[in-house]
């Protein structure tokens, strides 16, 4: 049987979180394949039944990232998706979902931090193996 | 006369430029903006973080870049200088050399292959030497214009006629060796000189052993610790370790006259704090020292991020200069001898690294510009200009702002860029639009109706993609995906021989969606929905897959992976691009006057800067005269009296016909938003208008119940003033206690000014009689930038100056101060007295907060109003259209309020001098079928876009009155919280609708390429 290859939907805010994957990009930093971005212009657009039809489709992880706390494009948005993200996060953990989604704010300067969130986030999911959710 | 020519030419690209050049371009003047350097961006581009918020500085600074980059109005003129300037006011004739880059910019696409060629190797000037570069290069990721450069100096073919790599490799034959510099005539009505500042060079103050591998400097130090520094942002030392102890030595090359350079740099010792902290942030073993005269935290909010960095971080800052840098002859362990502070001992202590904090100079392109201007220069080197004119020069026409004037900060400068391009602006007023030219596209396709039809252009990006990714293969699979009737491979799909191949292929395959697969659409997103259409589709219609910066670049060594991910990244682009709508931008027709709140020197000005640009302008003070803060002050520092600028001032403000003065006279009720305010006032008058300033101003606290105040001979800075002016002072010793009500518990911050007026009043009261002693007891001295000249005047003087701290104040008698002074060894003084002079802070008026609640802006916890964006938007508010300026934002001085109102102004005035109010395409509506009025967007809209109106519902049976949201849409920004938080899915954010994300997880989903139409 091949190695399990998680399967990892990510939300990027367009300010911060995706420019910081682009200056990864430009410096060329090497992270693992298993990513696959959708692009928002705020991480406060991430409305919760988005990262559920992500683990209903198949996903095994979602990771949602934005601008830092204060860095925000939209003067304060980005507090708003913490609040709805901790919601999700506790909502995960009672679905037995612990783990399968994250919150990290990355800035457009942090392109070694994306990598690492990244990195640490897919060897985080390939130890919590493929979601009971992924249809097979 | 000439005639007038309704166009600028800004010099220098930095933040300044840059500010100078969106307003004036935003307010409908064509603007040329030159550049020396091969990219703009400037110095800003180079920091790390900003204080006091530790904001990472390229993520405020790169939406910048790009929006000059792609302003119609703007003309950048990188790599380029200017070599003469004839003519007048109002009509300039500017010859600017454009060196030559041996690289054709409209050829290049900045792929990045001749980098990979290049063999000769350059330190790289944006690291400040810290890592290498190639002869031909990109000045940094995120540079403006996105071209290569050959630096002439270093490259082989151009100094031996070898190599010729370069050429060699580039698909787009950009390359041209023969380019040669030429000059360019450009014709504008006014020119603002703002080429910024040079770091101070420590080479010849030998004793700090720059050539020391771990002695750097603090702009050195900014690159060590940024993320895209050549360490990663791990700060090391030269033999690649961690250093655990690092200290900042501040004042190398400021503040030292022995050297020619007497003055404060201003902004060093904010950086240095700010420096250590992220340091230690990095770091959380790391010891850090900043060695310093005073800590000048004198700006909004740096007190009390000096207190944080001190109390909370464990910063040492250690009030001692030491002499020189000390190196062990033997280890090469770097050492420090100081004096110990209330001591007569001498310490020394070992550092792994010594950063110096080194100062502003002014550059010498500066010099030279200033000179091939013709502008005068203060014996400083800067460009001069006086207190009330601040970013005017002697030549009528020319103007200057930013660290070409004086040493300041970022925001200062952003406040000073804003102000001059308001005095460009009020010259050219009859000239707007002239010279802008609106770009013209063919009709637009409606596609409403027609399934989609989508091309799809797989670039290679010379190797960058196809290096990596097979594109033969991922085109195959693309061709098999739902709706896409044609796909490509193209070599660069951005060079414009491509582009124009994208419009044919628009016509020959009837396509109306276009999805490119290559890079980050943050920056060449614009293009391709330019090219669309140039082809008569609307540019919302277009979509970008980045499998460059998301894939190729960053999984080199799995190109089966990397082929499988693009595969899915551009089918799930299909999915999205297949459900996109076609957006268009509104434009309303809206109210142009301004309305400025507040009377005093700041409110006039921008009133004055308003009406001058030819809008209709009320001016709302509630005192009875006109004149504020200023009044009760009777000198500037240059030695004018304030009557001198404010009598002028308000008979220009009363006899402009466009300025209508209410005063006595408050604001009352205010509604509507950006360009659409109705506002009441006191009088029962009704006003309209577009965009309003706050510019309250500031009182002199009384402090009550501080060092003696209210007992006889004891008074505050203003009124030593008027008995200054009045000849009455009767006082042989007299001294002045800084601080008092200040920088404590209930007033935390820093009231900026209060050093300077000390210090002028001081001078005054030595020369009034130079018998007089006169004693100033102080916490830090902060006569930060030029006005140090001041400190050193009272010095020579004989003006005594004596620090106490917080902990150990002075004590008022009767007839006596007692102090501690902390430099004599902690001696004990008793100061006989006939006269104490309290230096009392500036506090927010009486009726702040009923000014915020009406326009829905923020205060802060010292009562001052709340600016968007501490650094680069300083008299911005979030809310659109309505601005800030003075001493209502914080303590400042005169000159300061000054720029801070000529830039409100020029802020206020892009907004009215458009035609009509544009919305953007990119924004929420709701449906008010879906809507049940429960307010949750209201509570999460930084804005204040959704606002809940009451609706009748009328049905065939009953008829009633429900609340339902409205978005206002020339507020929207699009972030699409609201959407996020609608619990019934009323609100739908445009261009990333719920249909559409949806779409695009449920491709990502589909492995076997189906995609499914989304209900």
């Amino acid at each position: 049987m091949a190695e399990f290859e998680p399967r990892i939907v990510m939300f990027c805010c367009n300010w911060c979180s995706y420019a910081g994957a682009d200056l990864a990009g430009v410096a060329r930093l090497q992270y693992p394949t298993n990513t696959r971005v959708i692009r928002v212009m705020c991480s406060s657009r991430v409305q919760p039944t988005f990262i559920l039809r992500a683990l209903k489709e198949g996903a095994d992880g979602v990771l949602v990232t934005g601008c830092h706390i204060g860095d925000c494009h939209y003067v304060d948005s980005n507090v708003h998706t913490k609040e709805r993200m901790e919601n999700v996060v506790d909502a995960m953990e009672l679905l037995g979902l612990e783990g399968r989604v994250q919150l990290e704010w990355v800035s457009a300067s942090e392109g070694p931090k994306f990598r690492e969130t990244v990195t640490e986030f897919v060897e985080q999911i390939r130890a919590l193996g493929p979601s009971p959710l992924r249809a097979e | 006369m000439a005639e007038l020519v309704g166009a600028v030419a800004i010099a220098g690209g930095g933040i300044a430029g840059i500010q100078s050049s969106l307003d004036l371009a935003d307010s409908g003047l064509k603007v040329y903006l030159i550049e020396s350097s091969p990219s703009i961006g400037g110095v800003m581009a180079q920091l790390d973080k900003t204080f006091p918020t530790l904001d990472c500085s390229m993520c405020t600074l790169s939406p910048k870049l790009a929006e000059v980059a792609r302003h119609p109005n703007i003309e950048l003129l990188p790599y380029s200088e200017i070599k003469s300037i004839s003519g007048a006011a109002g009509n300039f004739d500017v010859t600017v050399t454009r060196k030559a880059t041996y690289v054709d910019p409209d050829k290049c696409t900045a792929c990045e292959l001749c980098l990979a060629k290049c063999p000769s190797k350059v330190l790289d000037e944006y690291n400040e030497g810290t890592s290498k570069r190639k002869a031909i290069y990109l000045p940094f990721p995120q540079a403006v214009p996105r071209v290569m450069v050959i630096d002439a100096e270093h490259c082989i073919y151009l100094t031996k006629g070898k190599c010729g790599n370069c050429k060699k490799v580039c698909e787009n034959d950009a390359i041209d060796y023969e380019m040669k510099d030429r000059d360019e005539v450009i014709k504008v009505g006014s020119v603002i000189l703002s080429t910024g500042f040079k770091p101070y060079d420590p080479t010849p103050l030998e004793q700090y052993h720059y050539e020391h591998p771990d002695v750097v400097t603090s702009i050195e130090f900014e690159r060590l610790l940024s993320a895209s520094g050549p360490s990663e942002g791990h700060v090391q030392l030269a033999d690649g370790t961690t250093p655990k102890k690092i200290a900042w030595l501040q004042c190398i090359g400021s503040r030292n006259p022995e050297i020619g350079r007497p003055n404060c740099s201003a902004v060093c010792c904010m950086y240095a704090t700010k420096e250590a902290m992220v340091a230690m942030e990095h770091d959380n073993e790391l010891e850090t020292a900043i060695f310093n005269i005073d800590v000048r935290a004198f700006g909004k909010g740096f007190e009390q991020f000096y207190q944080r960095a001190k109390n909370e971080k464990e910063v040492r800052f250690i009030r001692s200069r030491p002499s020189g840098v000390d190196i062990d002859p033997v280890t090469n362990q770097l050492s420090l001898r100081y004096e110990v502070e209330g001591s007569t001992e001498t310490a020394c202590e070992e550092f792994d690294m010594i950063v110096l904090s080194i100062g502003l100079t002014p550059s010498d392109s500066s010099k030279k510009l200033a000179e091939i201007a013709g502008v005068e220069m203060d014996e400083y080197g800067n460009v001069a200009t006086a207190i009330d004119a601040p970013m005017t020069t002697s030549v009528p026409g020319i103007f200057a702002c930013g660290t070409i004037v004086a040493p300041k900060d970022i925001p200062d400068t952003v406040a000073d860029a804003s102000g001059a391009a308001s005095k460009a602006h009020s010259i050219l007023a009859s000239e707007r639009g002239t010279l802008v030219t609106e770009r013209t596209y063919p009709p637009e396709k409606d596609v409403t109706a027609e399934e989609p039809r989508i091309g799809v252009v797989v670039c290679d990006c010379g190797i960058n993609i196809a290096s990596v990714v097979d594109v033969p293969a991922v085109v195959e699979y693309v061709k098999t995906l739902p709706h896409v009737v044609h796909a490509y491979e193209q070599t660069y799909a951005c060079s414009t021989d491509s582009l124009d191949i994208i419009k044919e292929k628009i016509e020959e395959h009837d396509l109306n969606r276009v999805v490119v697969a290559s890079c980050t659409p943050r920056t060449h997103e614009p293009l391709f929905q330019d090219t669309c259409r140039g082809a008569g589709l609307n540019p919302y219609l277009f979509e970008l897959a980045n499998i460059r910066e998301h894939c190729a670049w960053v999984h080199q060594k799995e190109p089966e992976k990397a082929t499988e991910k693009a595969k899915e990244v551009i089918r799930m682009s299909v999915a999205r691009v297949a459900l996109l709508d076609p957006l268009y931008t509104q434009k309303l027709d809206f109210n142009h006057a301004g309305l400025v709140i507040g009377g005093g020197v700041t409110g006039m000005t921008a009133a004055l800067d308003i009406a001058e640009k030819g809008f209709t302008t009320y001016l709302i003070e509630r005192e009875h005269e006109l004149g504020g803060l200023l009044r009760t002050f009777t000198r500037l520092q240059d030695g004018r009296t304030t009557s001198e600028i404010l009598d002028p001032m308000i008979a220009a403000v009363k006899s402009n016909p466009n300025i209508t003065v209410h005063t006595g006279t408050t604001l009352d009720e205010v509604e509507g938003a950006m360009g659409s305010f109705k506002g009441k006032l006191s009088n029962g008058e009704e006003i309209e208008f577009g965009s309003a300033i706050i510019a309250t101003g500031a009182n002199e606290f009384v402090p009550e119940g501080y060092f003696g105040y209210g007992s006889e001979n004891v008074i505050t800075q203003s009124t030593l003033e008027v008995k200054l002016e009045e000849g009455t002072v009767d006082a042989k010793n007299v001294v002045m206690i800084q601080c008092a009500g200040g920088r404590n518990d209930e007033r935390p911050y820093c009231s900026r000014v209060c050093c300077t007026t000390a210090v002028k009043n001081a001078i005054r009261l030595k020369e009034d009689d130079p018998e007089r002693n006169i004693y100033v007891l102080y916490r830090d001295i902060r006569t930060y930038g030029v006005w140090e000249e001041l400190y050193t005047r009272a010095r020579e003087l004989g003006v005594l100056f004596m620090r106490y701290t917080e902990d150990d104040e002075p004590i008022v008698g009767n007839g006596t101060v007692t102090i501690t002074d902390k430099l004599l060894n902690d001696t004990k003084f008793e100061i006989a007295t006939d006269l104490t002079v309290l230096s009392a802070p500036l506090v927010a008026p009486d009726g702040v907060e009923d000014t915020a609640t009406l326009f829905k802006v923020p205060i802060d916890s010292n009562k001052f109003f709340l600016e968007a964006h501490i650094k680069l938007r300083p008299v911005d508010f979030a809310t659109d259209g309505v601005f800030l300026a003075g001493c209502a934002q914080a303590p400042k001085l005169v000159d300061e309020s000054i720029s801070q109102a000529s830039a409100a102004a020029s802020r206020a005035c892009t907004i009215l001098a458009k035609d009509q109010l544009e919305t953007s395409g990119v924004m929420a509506v709701v449906d008010e079928d879906v809507c049940i009025g429960c307010g949750r967007c209201t509570e999460v809209c930084a804005y204040s876009a959704p606002t809940l109106k009451e609706v009748e519902v009328v049905t065939e049976e009953i008829t009633y009155v429900t609340r339902k949201s409205e978005i206002n849409p020339a507020i929207c920004k699009g972030c699409g919280s609201c959407a996020a938080e609608c619990p019934t899915g009323a609100i739908t954010s445009r261009h990333f609708t719920t249909k559409q994300i949806s779409a695009v997880i449920d491709a990502f989903a589909y492995a076997d390429g189906r995609i499914e139409e989304v209900a």
